[in-house]
């Protein structure tokens, strides 16, 4: 439907409102005016002919995750190809780790994964530890598992809700924030902060811990299960929600190794990885938790880890608490913090999969460089993989299952 | 009632008591001599440092060695590729790319070194999950790769000029050229709100 | 001038009509919607809006002056005509439909006038709702299309779809209690209900169900509002709606909430009959009127709409269509074979239809309890997952 007679002013109008429809993330249409169609035969494509559609998911959008930007081409509701576009949330976090001093990256990192703040902090810490060889006394280290794991409900309480009501369930989001209200008072209680923690230090943690949190503590966990519970009875045996997520968008473990995935999606494919396990790190390898592992690598069983995930991690905290004893809370770490020129990669299993820090040193009290490997953006290479063949209602799913944090994809 | 946070224990002025650790040579471990038997030229140096393993490769050779160690070693599963700018250095750039093996339960970290302007051969095609990590490090460094199948910018946007990560570039950024809607937002950044002459743009 | 001379039935079906299109949307708009918020907010641990008024009750009436002094946006290449029409077209079916619900029987407003609780006793009655509700319809499609937006249109043909697909099991579902009623008419299926003894909804447990679902699934509420909700991409038909005709839209779903709850409390619960109406011991339940009675019963199911609406999680629209003609259809058709059978193959009708009742009741029963077990097994076989010396979080 091509109009010969379209003017040069025209073409350019109807390209620059084509740039910005892109940009405002409206659909641009196959064959638009003073394009020429790809196939000039004169034939009207029939009912069975795939008419390629291409859409924006834009970079905003009511699902919860972020500025993520995914390029459709879809044949009706069926998803042809579906590529991420990131980099909307790009900070250059990298390039200001060079410029600061070790200490200083610290807050950096809370603003990557800003659901998992603590795990983000606990792995840039291990990095630096390593190479200084600090050993971080025994009180620090079940402080910090214990921050950690609370970092982990937390970051499963949002996965939790916002997975829910991507996919119609407006229940379970409020139940799980306000589980959540209580772990950010937590954390407030303990380093002033909320979301970006900054609560973990070269060799050790910052503060101690103020009177009661550990009672308080005691008493939440206790609490927990039972209110996972309530989360389950919603959604893990509704027929609604499981014909949404069984054999959505699966996984071999053979594919996840492949593509590098980790965290509960490797998990949910038969694979017991999990680096508290694997390589424990903090004092791990003491504790008595369990790694869940389900076999069909679908959202539902992603779903069903992660919830097993959390009751795990309030057993860990449990143990913790009980182990906790006086001592120090950071180790022998010199004034200025000075590795030697040497380079060395740490990580941890954060709620997302593994996080991990590659760390050049050369002397200097400031980094060379500071890499970050985030768990999200390499997860989200299969996203393209994963929505092939799905609809477009799955693909609110898929996002959903593999549980990015923009902050982490872009740093 | 709250009482103060104790101030952290020793955290002073004490050096640590034992010595700091150092690297080693890894010539003779059992991986390295495995490349080694496997492509003779490839290997340049080898490193310990901490309990992990340093193997420095030659450029050319650095797909023949993921290829390798994925066959051969069982690692099976690419952790991270990225690099670093040495900018006195020749060669200019290290490429590092870090290896994880389910079975041994440890991790390689493999470099070579690529001079300004220098290719890479990628490993994208040996390991997908570097599909975007060597996206990223071209995004970041310009280190081409080649034989990757869509090396494309990630991070920033098309038509953004320059490398971030590179030490010649500046932390407050450059003008990249890739202005958006030139027509409102002109270089140098738009009109103050309270100036009477700007374009009221609706 | 006595009341009999100024009240002829003819003024006082006036009065009625009048009556249901001031006092519906008002209750509506006040109540249900206002229940709605409230209730969904109890139900997610959290207060509803209860700043407006004592306890939020002028919540609807701030909604309303909202909504009436928003600017009214036309998109600028969409059909006027059609784009105004729309929203008509969905408010009046449903505004129409109430005429022919029953809510009570005669009340004496003085002496010699009574009047029934309904506008008209349509000897179709049944049959005649069906038909207006679906050129609710029609509402649906001409806002989508009328909107000149890509999205829009597909949001509207789905959301039409989806209607017309829910339509045949609701209509089939109502023939089975056509069998037993032999009457279209509402007032004469209550007034059945009455004579029988017995409720439609023991032999018609089916019935109901099939019904209810159905009318849920025709009203675009939750599980069934894909096609409504923030979907994936825009909202569906009521995208370039505004103001008024943003509250047309949002009244006429909300009418057919009310419809549906009314049918489904005339068929299958006895309309405006307390329970047990024939029993001595419970003849005090007379004294609550049966308005009242009628009014309770619609409570309760607008309050399953509600808490439908809290619980579960949406279906996508393939599984939802597949649901409607793979599973609800034949069930229907099944079901008014059995209830035909169970008529046909007794002597007195009203036993075949009690037999059928504890046939229905105790299936029902066992299926709950077999539903029940599964859940149990696959608990446990979750737990599997994790080793028994784990399963205790303790």
């Amino acid at each position: 439907m091509s109009d010969e007679k379209i003017s040069q002013a025209e073409r350019d109008e109807a390209a620059h409102f084509a740039s910005r429809a892109a940009a405002a993330g409206v659909a641009r249409p196959l064959a638009g005016k003073g394009d020429t169609p790809a196939s000039s035969s004169a034939e009207p494509p029939t009912l069975f002919d795939v008419q390629e559609m291409e859409l924006n998911f834009g970079p905003q959008h009511p699902s919860t995750h972020g500025v993520l930007r995914i390029v459709l081409k879809v044949d009706g509701e069926k998803i042809l190809q579906a590529i991420p576009d990131v980099g909307y949330l790009h900070r250059g976090t990298e390039k200001l780790f060079e410029t600061e001093t070790y200490p200083m990256g610290i807050p950096h990192t809370d603003r990557m994964d800003y659901v998992a703040a603590a795990t983000n902090n606990h792995a840039f810490c291990l990095a630096v530890e390593k190479l200084l060889d600090v050993e971080v006394p025994r009180r620090a280290q079940l402080i910090r598992v214990i921050l950690d794991e609370l970092q982990r409900l937390s970051s499963h309480l949002v996965w939790l809700g916002t997975s829910g009501i991507d996919l119609g369930a407006v229940t379970p989001f409020w139940y799980a924030f306000r589980e959540r209200e209580q772990i950010l008072d937590f954390f407030e209680e303990y380093c002033g902060a909320r979301l970006t923690l900054n609560c973990m230090r070269i060799g050790g943690l910052p503060f101690d811990l103020t009177t009661g949190w550990i009672e308080r503590l005691f008493e939440f966990v206790d609490d927990l299960p039972a209110r996972i519970d309530d989360y389950e009875q919603l959604l893990t045996d509704n027929r609604i929600w499981k014909k949404r997520t069984v054999g959505i968008g699966v996984l071999t473990a053979a594919e996840c190794i492949e593509w590098g995935l980790t965290g509960p999606i490797i998990r949910a494919s038969g694979v017991e990885w999990d680096l508290r396990r694997a390589q424990p790190y903090e004092c791990y390898d003491e504790l008595d938790f369990v790694v869940p592992v389900r076999q069909n690598g679908d959202t539902y069983d992603r779903y069903v880890v992660r919830v097993q995930e959390m009751r795990q991690s309030v057993r860990i905290i449990r143990q913790c608490l009980e182990r906790i004893e006086a001592g120090d809370i950071r180790g022998k770490v010199p004034r200025v913090i000075k590795p030697p020129a040497e380079e060395i990669y740490a990580s941890v299993e954060s709620p997302k999969g593994e996080l991990g820090f590659y760390c050049v040193s050369n002397g200097t009290n400031r980094p060379y460089r500071m890499h970050c490997r985030p768990p999200s953006f390499i997860n989200l290479q299969a996203l393209p993989k994963l929505a092939k063949g799905h609809l477009i209602s799955d693909l609110v799913a898929l996002i959903g299952t593999i549980d990015i944090v923009l902050g982490e994809v872009d740093r | 009632m709250a009482e103060e946070p104790k101030p952290p224990a020793a955290a002073g002025h004490a050096e640590p008591a034992k010595p700091k650790p150092a690297a080693a040579d890894a010539a003779g471990h059992p991986w390295v001599a495995s490349i080694r038997a496997a492509l003779p030229d490839a290997v340049v140096a080898a490193k310990e440092f901490a309990g992990q393993i340093t193997v420095t490769v030659a450029r050319e050779q650095i797909a023949a060695v993921a290829r390798h160690l994925k066959e051969k070693e069982d690692f099976g599963y690419c952790v991270d590729v990225t690099a670093v700018d040495w900018k006195k250095r020749e060669p200019r750039f290290d490429v590092v790319y870090h290896f994880y093996s389910f079975s041994k339960n440890d991790r390689i970290r493999v470099k070579c070194g690529a001079a300004e302007g220098e290719a890479v051969p990628s490993i994208a095609n040996v390991y997908l999950a570097a599909n975007w990590s060597e996206r990223e490090t071209w995004d970041m460094f310009g280190i081409r790769f080649s034989g990757h199948p869509d090396l494309r910018r990630i991070l920033t946007w098309e038509g953004f000029h320059g490398h971030p990560l590179r030490k010649d570039f500046p932390l407050e950024g450059i003008d990249t050229g890739a202005a958006i809607y030139p027509e409102e937002w002109p270089e140098g950044g738009g009109p103050s709100p309270t100036d009477p002459n700007r374009k009221v743009v609706s | 001038m006595t009341a009999a001379k100024v009240l002829t039935p003819t003024v006082l079906t006036y009065i009625k009509v009048v009556l249901i299109v001031a006092v519906v949307p008002a209750i509506v708009g006040f109540v249900v919607v206002l229940a709605e918020r409230r209730l969904m907010g109890f139900m997610q641990v959290r207060l509803g809006p209860n700043r407006v008024g004592p306890k939020g009750t002028l919540q609807g009436l701030a909604d309303l002056v909202k909504l009436v002094t928003k600017e009214d946006v036309t998109p600028a290449r969409a059909e006027k005509l059609v784009h105004f029409l729309a929203p008509v077209l969905a408010v009046i079916p449903a505004l129409t439909a109430l005429a022919v619900i029953p809510m009570g029987p005669s009340v004496r407003l003085a002496r010699h006038v009574s009047t029934p609780l309904y506008v008209a006793d349509i000897n179709i009655g049944l049959l005649f709702l069906l038909a207006i509700t679906s050129i609710g319809v029609y509402g649906i499609i001409l806002g989508g299309w009328a909107s000149n937006n890509k999205y829009s249109l597909l949001g509207g043909l789905r959301s039409a779809a989806q209607l017309v697909s829910y339509e045949v099991p609701m209509g089939l579902s109502l023939v089975a209690v056509l069998l037993m009623t032999r009457s279209l008419s509402l007032v004469e299926i209550v007034q059945r209900q009455d004579r029988l003894h017995l409720w439609f909804i023991f032999p018609g447990l089916l019935s109901f169900f099939l019904y209810f679902v159905s009318g849920v699934a025709e009203t675009n509420r939750n599980p069934f509002d894909l096609p409504e909700a923030e979907s994936e991409l825009v909202s569906g038909f009521n995208t370039e709606y505004s103001g008024v005709k943003f509250a047309f839209f949002f009244l006429g779903e909300y009418a057919a909430m009310i419809i549906i709850s009314c049918v489904a409390v005339t068929v299958f619960f006895g309309g405006w009959l307390p329970p047990f109406p024939h029993v001595r011991a419970l003849s005090f339940l007379h004294f609550i009127p049966p308005f009242v009675w009628f009014l309770g019963k619609v409570g309760v199911f607008l309050f399953t709409y509600i808490w439908f609406r809290s619980t579960f999680p949406r279906y996508r629209f393939d599984q939802l269509m597949a649901l409607g003609w793979k599973t609800m259809i034949p069930l229907a058709l099944g079901n008014i074979v059995v209830v035909a059978v169970a008529i046909l193959a007794t002597p007195n009708r009203t036993t075949g239809l009690v037999r059928l009742g504890w046939i229905y009741g105790a299936l029902f029963v066992v299926l709950f309890l077999l539903a029940k077990l599964r859940q149990a097994l696959t608990r446990r076989d979750r737990l599997e997952a994790v080793p028994a010396s784990a399963r205790r979080t303790a």
